[in-house]
């Protein structure tokens, strides 16, 4: 038997917790309960998810705590890689995070506002739990500005000069969601997607815009690593198997458990 | 009593998840970074994320070097995972020429950057790729045992390890074309470049089996 030569690609569902409970809403407005974390954890590693993302969408200093909480239960019970955003300021969250079983940390507003941050984590914990969380909206005269705040805040920073500066300071992932096709479930911004894949030499997890199968097929082909998707599966349109499914018969080889 | 294992705590390990992994298999395991309760545990796990230079001067620090390097010596097993796996070995090319434990003949090097046809690797890797045995029998009486060859677990790693004696390389990847040693054995001296503890259940039959080996391994009248 030989072995395949390319690497799997990765099926990465998202989840939105705020206050220690997952929730869905449009850009972080009307937002609804969905359940516990670590259960619906639990669901998705049974269905195949190759790794999870938490976006701590509530995580405001004083409830740093309540995450470490759900973050440790949720490792308790689930054995694939965890990564963790949201409210990422110092090198101490990150850590705290680490040591609640999270693999790998994602960081997005504060790593604007004080790049070194990521030199930091990088150096003290590895490139590899390094996490650059980038949120890209399209300017009208060409090209993607870097925004915050479900995009409400303009940055002033070019997308792609920001990707290639996280990696340089020792990112080693870039989660990259285009804020213009979050929420739309009308596909990702394969344009963007493909600026940035070819900038950097990190993987590159497309987010925003996923609505069908077909969606995640078109951000491999664009060269993602990987594909976040949220609502696809929050909804049971799809389970994460159906997904892989189909994404195998359009060429794209993908990992099967052989203990169940 | 149940033989328990150290889980060693430099300061740069995936503590919690290595823990998780023990406690759902039934392997009674501490964290510790006590020199004594190393060199006196019946199985030691040497987790590790991060860099190679920066691991090597924590366990110096913590005088866990001398404790490590005895356990393996005294025929109980050791693991290492992930950067403990390359911490195993004679040297890394990682920000220079750093030693390390020396318990296996081998250095530690970065990934080319472009695979043999010319294109561009993403680098770390990261994500699930098949592991394979690098000669028929090579798992039997090894943590690997379980797994069926192709069986997929969870990398994310910049650099692997170029062991000189082949009959060490326990199981073999690949990125692209490049074949790499995945895991590693010399004796009781066992090292994984992924991580099981997020491997799922074909990880956790791992850590089941690295269970077995610390509880043969320990005296009955524990």
């Amino acid at each position: 038997m030989s072995p395949p030569s390319g690497l799997l690609r990765r099926i990465i569902p998202c989840l939105d917790v705020k206050d220690g409970r997952v929730v869905k809403g449009v850009r972080f407005r009307n937002l609804r309960d969905q359940g516990d974390p670590a259960e619906i954890a639990r669901r998705y590693d049974r269905q195949g998810a190759d790794e999870l993302v938490f976006l701590d969408v509530g995580a405001a200093p004083e409830r740093r705590d309540t995450a470490l909480d759900w973050v440790r239960r949720t490792a308790e019970q689930v054995f694939i890689p965890l990564a963790v955003g949201g409210g990422v300021r110092r090198v101490e969250d990150a850590d705290r995070l680490l040591r609640a079983g999270a693999d790998k940390v994602g960081v997005n507003t504060a790593a604007l506002d004080d790049p070194p941050l990521i030199d930091a984590i990088a150096r003290r914990f590895g490139s590899q739990c390094m996490v650059l969380s980038v949120d890209a909206k399209r300017r009208p005269d060409g090209g993607w500005e870097v925004v915050t705040h479900g995009g409400r805040r303009p940055r002033g920073r070019d997308a792609v000069a920001w990707v290639r500066e996280g990696v340089e300071r020792g990112a080693g992932e870039i989660l990259l969601t285009s804020i213009d096709a979050d929420g739309t479930r009308a596909g990702y911004d394969l344009e963007l997607l493909r600026a940035v894949v070819a900038a950097v030499g990190v993987p590159v997890i497309a987010s925003g815009g996923a609505g069908e199968p077909a969606h995640l097929a078109a951000a491999l082909e664009a060269g993602a690593a990987a594909v976040l998707a949220a609502s696809i599966f929050h909804q049971g349109t799809y389970d994460v198997q159906q997904v892989k499914d189909y994404l195998e018969a359009r060429g794209f080889p993908m990992r099967r458990p052989f203990h169940e | 009593m149940a033989a328990t294992a150290a889980i060693v705590d430099y300061g740069m390990g995936n503590l919690a998840s290595v823990l998780q992994a023990c406690r759902h298999v039934g392997l009674e395991a501490r964290v510790t970074a006590d020199p004594a309760s190393v060199a006196a545990a019946a199985g030691v796990i040497l987790p590790g994320v991060g860099g190679f230079p920066a691991a090597m001067e924590a366990l110096r620090r913590r005088r866990l070097v001398e404790p490590l390097q005895r356990q393996a010596a005294a025929g109980r097993p050791l693991v290492g995972i992930c950067l403990g796996m390359q911490l195993l070995c004679d040297a890394s090319e990682e920000h220079g020429r750093h030693p390390g434990l020396g318990l296996i003949a081998g250095d530690v090097v970065r990934f080319p950057r472009h695979d043999p046809r010319g294109a561009r690797r993403k680098i770390p890797l990261v994500g699930w790729q098949p592991l394979y045995p690098p000669r028929p029998g090579a798992w039997r009486g090894s943590p690997l045992e379980p797994l069926e060859p192709g069986t997929y677990q969870y990398f994310d790693h910049a650099y692997h390890v170029r062991p000189r004696d082949p009959r060490t390389v326990l199981a073999e990847s690949r990125f692209g074309a490049l074949s790499f040693c995945a895991a590693l054995r010399r004796g009781n001296v066992f090292g994984c470049q992924f991580h099981p503890e997020r491997s799922g259940p074909d990880g956790l039959a791992i850590y089941a089996r690295i269970r077995r080996l610390i509880e043969r391994a320990a005296p009955a009248d524990r």
